[in-house]
């Protein structure tokens, strides 16, 4: 499972700056000052509340709903008639609608057998027979789950958004990588579509596009194609300048360049790009089954509905065996695009791809019903356990649910819903030029700023205080077991699976567990934000501990550090950048849960945008929330970015 | 003849308006006070020369000199800042882009420090590269490659990938790759630095038998004296850009045009690169020689031999002309001392 | 169908790319011609709903030859599912008019198919045995008064009033506002979760005071009672912001796609020919819930045992 983690620099398909880049040795001097000026800032923030809090009411329909609602309504009575819509959307519409449609034709033409086959071979020829064979295996327990026809859908929109994001993303990626305005251009865009909760794209998307697979397809492709166009980008970047050096000496023209020396030389990141965006385009292909996509998403909906883990549980496993498939596939496509073939290889090669096409084709006019095979599920043993846990647990999940709620979320909310917005927006300003310099805090004053024009002032502040909440747990249990896994081998070992399986689940399972201990609240939401953003935090805590050069350890060490100094002294604070970036890395992840979490109770910004594309009337509110988060998003991003940015590890 | 290569007050200024700086009072700045004022670097400052067909140019320079940037504005991978170039009697600065793309497929070619392959080709396909994007058909151009590649003593290699091969063998391939397209110059920057001092001798003589086979032109970039004085025809030393000799190796050896040069070349072991020309001495009225005269091209380390054994002085000359003559006296300082010695 | 479906898309592409427009049903399923086509059945997220789903849904495919394409959508996303052809027809409506003014008034796209038999009542309910305990509490006039009691994690030191999915159709907040109740609502997310609460009310004695309605399984298997709010009179929540009344009692009815109705045949006729009472959702909806029935398996023993309602939907 290893092979699913993605080198450092492209976790979660964000291309991160190397974090110890910017050594700080100069800021050390400014250390009491900043002190200083922080104390002050609190000091000031505090008696500003205390003076000119507000008794936090309801936010009203706002200006901003009501100007969606226009817009709405607007868009409902031209659709047919705009040229907008009719030479525009309606046309991406119907073309999104034929590429779905010819995938769909294709795989669903291979049928059953053929389309095992299919997968098997493609997995044996590009990635080796391990591959294949786990394509066989997992292709199979489809059907053995029973829900075979909800994977092959799964499988059509994943492609036909990885097909379009390839599509999009890799021509942008180049230009970006080649061209200076393209780049500086396409970098805050990429850095919000990152920033930004799957969630708040549904409701546009459906405006746009209606409801169906189309909608599904492009909002996915929204999701992925970020990931697409960064790691070209990055590829293409990396190229070696000699080689392109050499080249143009050699008298070739740009494209010859482009076609013969950086893209081939650039293959094995482009696979990588393609993994990434598969992996992201599956999560989010799950999520749009609210916008009437079909296929495994749609078993889970049914099962949040029915609060029914067991049922979701089989679903839920079926989508990491399509994960870990196409994973696999690509990751050693990659491995192997990079590796040299003899020529009798290559010929093996092609005649292993022919023969695999004969056997395909040959499959393909076999019809077997998947129904026909050996079912099996978890959902009955699944049910039970959740059963007595509910049943025997209850005093727990309660007492900590309500302990959590009472003593830390509600006076956090309180305090921020009772803060007058302008004070807000100072603190964020002040406290944010502090810790990440005025550039990013300007940013971020002006997304809070936003966030009180949008009117939805106490609903943003109630998600905040979740999500505030949610990372604190999130980094408690995350840095504790990335430490952990740092200093025991075996353990970190016997995890990495875990890891690896829990980052391919889309955010969407995770709800269910959630809620079927703790019922419809907030703290549901913030249990499945911690179970969702925990692995990528251990990951990061523990490169980032396992960084800390053997040198410096080695010589705290032999100046007699019991094993607690060496954590407290040399590893922790050696390894403060990994740290830093996995609070900015879970900060984004926790707000998307949180708000997603909307589904199950955790109300606020969350419930306005599941309210809003549920009904009519609701409408405007859910996209100015959908804006609300985006902005909330841009806020806490800038806010933590600093870490990483201006102060790296001190070399 | 004309040259093959002409160059005349070239400029290369890299930074922001650099393009403002050539002709204006700021140009007279040295190096770090220009950086100073306007953040500008001068890496070639008025350069002239002239490569004659055939012959093998030697540009020196530390790091930093400006050596690299000198050569790759030859073929304007970097763009000059001012100044002439040509090529053959063309303007290289007036090309056009397709008339450049043209010069560099088929006239000059370069040999890269760190090689350049392109590692998703082998061998037979990265040497090939020059004339595939020049439109040559498969068999056609595989089949130059393999003839080039033989020349350079790499047959058999041709289905093995670049990162397969020594580093040595790899620069082969490289050279092989500027041969494909039968230039008439051969741009080779620093190619030997990155090889082991064993591997670059034998380098070296590849270049010298190549040059004997196919007589390019060479205009060769290094940073090592040894191999400068080895390859060269006629050295050219730069310094922060500047040109501050040319001249053939005995020349910079015997007559440093400054204490730069003069401190370059101190530790060259003068018996191998002077002739005898620079230690001889007029022959005194009625003094009597060996019969046997010595040419005055001689190294004084190839002449030790004889002028020891001699009862007597032996006459230098060129021809039949006789320059002077050479004895023990003038000899032994000459085998022992590596200090200045400026002929009178 | 597929391959019919991208042809017509792919014609659609070429010949519109060459003189104008597209719709925005443009490249979508044609309706079933009265041939044994598709019948695209929006399932929206209650048990009611999915029980007539269920039926009707087997009894199109295995009595008369059709095939059944389930869509789980939330009700205002089926109705777009009008406009698109993603829908043909939804099987249990609950008042909406805002909706019928658009899509069917407005645009056009749509159709009523008359009533399902079902009546639906929506209310606000506390578990029996909190009404033996407080008599008054059924009365809204009196919930200030035990708010205490329903105090929960997330009804900030206020009552909880525990709502349903946020799609259901509600006045609730409008309610409390209005009726200037100190409570707060909150979105349980789903049926199931206000179904779980409403058990745990009655089995451990929990006060719980929520939105729910009937035809409902659960009212077969305990009691619970509705508080009752200042009566409904005509028109009283044309203002959403200031509703202050209870709930209308709602004719459930069916609604379809114009194109559906137009070209569907037997298989329009036949939707619009449904209709059965309150308890006979309800034994569905229990079979689907509570025996662990498939939706075809629960129509399949409903259909087996009730073939005098059944027989006469279907077109002669």
């Amino acid at each position: 499972m290893t092979a699913t983690v993605p080198p450092p620099a492209l976790q979660g398909g964000r291309v991160l700056p190397p974090a110890t880049d910017a050594a700080g040795a100069p800021r050390r001097r400014g250390a009491g000052g900043r002190r200083t000026a922080a104390a002050v800032l609190i000091v000031l923030t505090a008696a500003a509340y205390l003076l000119f809090r507000t008794d936090g009411a309801a936010d009203g329909n706002g200006a901003a709903a009501r100007f969606f609602d226009g817009v709405r309504d607007w868009v409902d009575a031209n659709r047919d008639t705009s040229p907008f819509f009719l030479y525009g959307v309606n046309y991406v519409r119907l073309g999104v609608r034929l590429l779905v449609d010819v995938v769909q034709a294709a795989l669903y033409g291979l049928g059953f057998a053929g389309l095992v086959t299919a997968v098997s071979a493609i997995g044996l020829v590009l990635a080796g027979w391990r591959t294949g064979l786990l394509a066989l295996l997992g292709f199979l327990s489809f059907g053995v789950l029973g829900l075979w026809d909800e994977s092959v859908d799964t499988l059509v929109l994943t492609l036909s958004a990885v097909l379009l994001s390839v599509l999009i993303g890799v021509p942008l990626g180049v230009l970006a990588a080649r061209v200076r305005w393209v780049g500086a251009t396409l970098r805050p865009v990429l850095d919000v579509m990152q920033i930004m909760p799957t969630f708040a794209y549904l409701a546009p998307m459906t405006l746009l596009f209606l409801i169906g697979e189309p909608a599904a397809v492009i909002a996915t492709m929204i999701y992925a194609v970020p990931a697409t166009i960064r790691i070209t980008a990055l590829g293409i970047s990396e190229v070696p300048a000699t080689a392109v050096e050499a080249a143009t000496a050699l008298g070739s023209t740009r494209w010859q360049l482009l076609t013969k020396v950086r893209l081939p030389m650039a293959r094995t990141t482009l696979v990588l790009a393609v993994n990434q965006t598969i992996m992201l385009a599956l999560s989010m292909v799950v999520i749009t089954a609210l916008i009437d996509a079909p296929g495994l998403g749609q078993n889970i909906v049914n099962a949040l509905q029915r609060v029914n883990v067991g049922a979701a549980f089989d679903a839920g496993v079926a989508i990491v065996i399509l994960a870990v498939v196409l994973d696999r596939i690509t990751t050693n496509a990659a491995r192997q695009a990079g590796a040299h073939r003899t020529r009798r290889q290559r010929q093996w090669r092609w005649a292993g791809a022919g023969a695999a096409l004969v056997a395909v084709v040959a499959t393909s006019f076999i019809a077997i019903d998947p129904g026909n095979l050996p079912q099996w599920s978890a959902a009955g043993p699944v049910n039970e356990v959740v059963g007595w846990i509910e049943l025997h647990w209850y005093d727990v999940t309660e007492g900590l649910k309500n302990g959590i709620s009472a003593g830390v979320l509600d006076p956090l909310e309180t305090l921020l819903v009772t803060t007058p917005w302008w004070l807000f927006v100072l603190a964020v300003a002040a406290f944010g030029t502090l810790v990440s310099g005025w550039r990013a805090a300007l940013i971020a004053a002006l997304a809070a700023a936003g966030i009180a024009g949008l009117g939805l002032w106490q609903h943003s502040m109630q998600t905040l205080a979740t999500v505030l909440v949610a990372i604190a747990l999130t980094l408690v249990v995350g840095v504790a077991v990335g430490v952990f896994c740092a200093r025991h081998d075996r353990l970190a070992t016997a995890i990495r699976p875990v890891l690896d399986a829990a980052q391919t689940m889309p955010s969407f399972v995770y709800l269910l567990p959630a809620v079927a201990l703790f019922g419809a609240s907030r703290f549901t939401a913030i249990v499945a934000a911690v179970i969702f953003a925990v692995p990528p935090v251990v990951r990061l805590v523990e490169r980032g501990v396992r960084d800390v050069p053997a040198t410096v350890v080695e010589a705290a060490v032999s100046a007699g550090s019991t094993p607690r100094q060496l954590l407290w002294k040399v590893q922790l604070p050696m390894a403060r950048g990994g740290l830093l970036l996995a609070a900015n890395q879970g900060i984004v992840m926790v707000l998307a849960m949180v708000v997603v979490g909307g589904l199950v109770g955790a109300g606020a910004l969350g419930y306005d945008v599941v309210a809003g594309f549920s009904q009519r009337e609701l409408f405007g509110q859910g996209l100015a929330a959908g804006l609300a988060i985006v902005l909330l998003g841009i806020l806490l991003d800038r806010l933590t970015q600093g870490f990483h940015n201006s102060k790296g590890p001190r070399r | 003849m004309a040259p093959m290569i002409a160059v005349t007050d070239l400029w290369k200024v890299f930074g922001p308006r650099a393009d403002r700086i050539v002709g204006t009072p700021l140009a007279e700045l040295s190096r770090a006070d220009l950086r100073a004022r306007t953040g500008c670097l001068v890496a070639v400052r008025e350069v002239s020369f002239d490569v004659e067909p055939g012959e093998v140019f030697v540009v020196m320079g530390l790091s930093g000199s400006g050596k690299s940037t000198l050569v790759r504005c030859l073929t304007r991978l970097i763009e000059p800042t001012s100044g002439e170039i040509s090529i053959g009697g063309e303007s290289v600065r007036a090309m056009n882009a397709k008339r450049l793309r043209d010069l560099r497929r088929r006239q000059v070619a370069m040999v890269f420090q760190h090689f350049g392959l392109l590692p998703h080709r082998q061998v037979l396909d990265n040497v090939a590269y020059g004339l595939e994007i020049q439109g040559v058909g498969r068999a056609e151009r595989h089949r130059q490659a393999a003839e080039v590649l033989a020349l350079v003593g790499l047959d058999g290699h041709e289905q093995q990938y670049p990162d397969q091969l020594s580093g040595g063998m790899q620069q082969r391939v490289g050279l092989a790759r500027a041969l494909a397209a039968d230039p008439e110059v051969l741009l080779f920057d620093e190619p030997f630095s990155a090889l082991d001092p064993l591997i670059r001798r034998d380098m070296q003589a590849e270049v010298r038998r190549l040059h004997a086979e196919v007589g390019k032109t060479l205009v060769f970039i290094t940073h090592d004296l040894a191999e400068a004085l080895t390859l060269g025809d006629r050295i050219a030393v730069l310094r922060d850009g500047e040109l501050v000799q040319v001249g053939t190796p005995e020349e910079l050896v015997g007559a440093p045009a400054d204490s730069y040069v003069a401190d370059f070349v101190r530790d060259v072991p003068r018996s191998d690169v002077l002739t005898l020309r620079w230690i001889m001495r007029e022959a005194g009225p009625e003094e009597l020689c060996e019969d046997e005269p010595l040419s005055h091209r001689t190294v004084i380390r190839d002449a030790v031999h004889r002028v020891l054994r001699a009862e007597r002085p032996i006459a230098v000359v060129d021809g039949t002309r006789r320059l002077g003559v050479i004895d023990r006296d003038r000899l032994l300082p000459a085998l022992v001392s590596h200090h200045r010695q400026v002929p009178a | 169908m597929r391959t019919f479906r991208t042809t017509v898309a792919a014609a659609l592409i070429v010949s519109l790319t060459a003189c104008g427009g597209a719709t925005s049903g443009a490249g979508e399923d044609e309706p079933s011609a009265g041939a044994k086509g598709t019948v695209n059945l929006a399932v929206n997220p209650w048990v009611g709903y999915e029980a007539n789903a269920a039926v009707i849904a087997y009894l199109l495919e295995k009595k008369m030859g059709y095939t059944v394409d389930k869509k789980e959508l939330k009700e205002e996303i089926a109705w777009q599912g009008f406009e698109t052809g993603e829908v043909d027809v939804i099987v249990e409506n609950w008042g909406h008019p805002d909706l019928k003014k658009t899509y069917i008034e407005d645009k056009k796209v749509a159709v009523e198919v008359g009533p399902t038999g079902n009546e639906g009542i929506i209310g606000w309910y506390v578990p029996e045995w909190m009404t033996q305990q407080y008599p008054d509490i059924t009365d809204y006039k009196s919930l200030n008064k035990y708010a205490n009691l329903f105090k929960t994690s997330e009804s900030k030191g206020k009552g909880q009033f525990l709502a349903g999915d946020p799609s259901f159709v509600t006045n609730d907040e409008a309610l409390v506002t209005n009726l200037k109740l100190n409570y707060t609502v909150v979105y349980s997310g789903s049926e199931a979760a206000i179904i779980k609460a409403a058990q745990q009310a009655t089995a451990q004695k929990k006060p719980l005071l929520f939105y729910f309605y009937e035809p409902q399984w659960l009212f077969a298997k305990e009691k619970y009672v509705r508080v009752k709010l200042p009566a409904y009179t005509e028109g009283c929540d044309k203002d959403l912001k200031k509703v202050a009344c209870d709930y209308p009692d709602y004719k459930l009815d069916k609604i379809a796609s114009k194109k559906f109705a137009d070209t569907g045949g037997a298989a329009y006729q036949f939707v619009k020919n449904f209709t059965w009472t309150n308890d006979d959702q309800n034994l569905v909806s229990d079979y689907l819930t509570n025996q662990g029935m498939s939706a075809d398996q629960a129509a399949e023993k409903w259909v087996n045992e009730h073939e005098a309602t059944w027989k006469p939907w279907i077109p002669a």
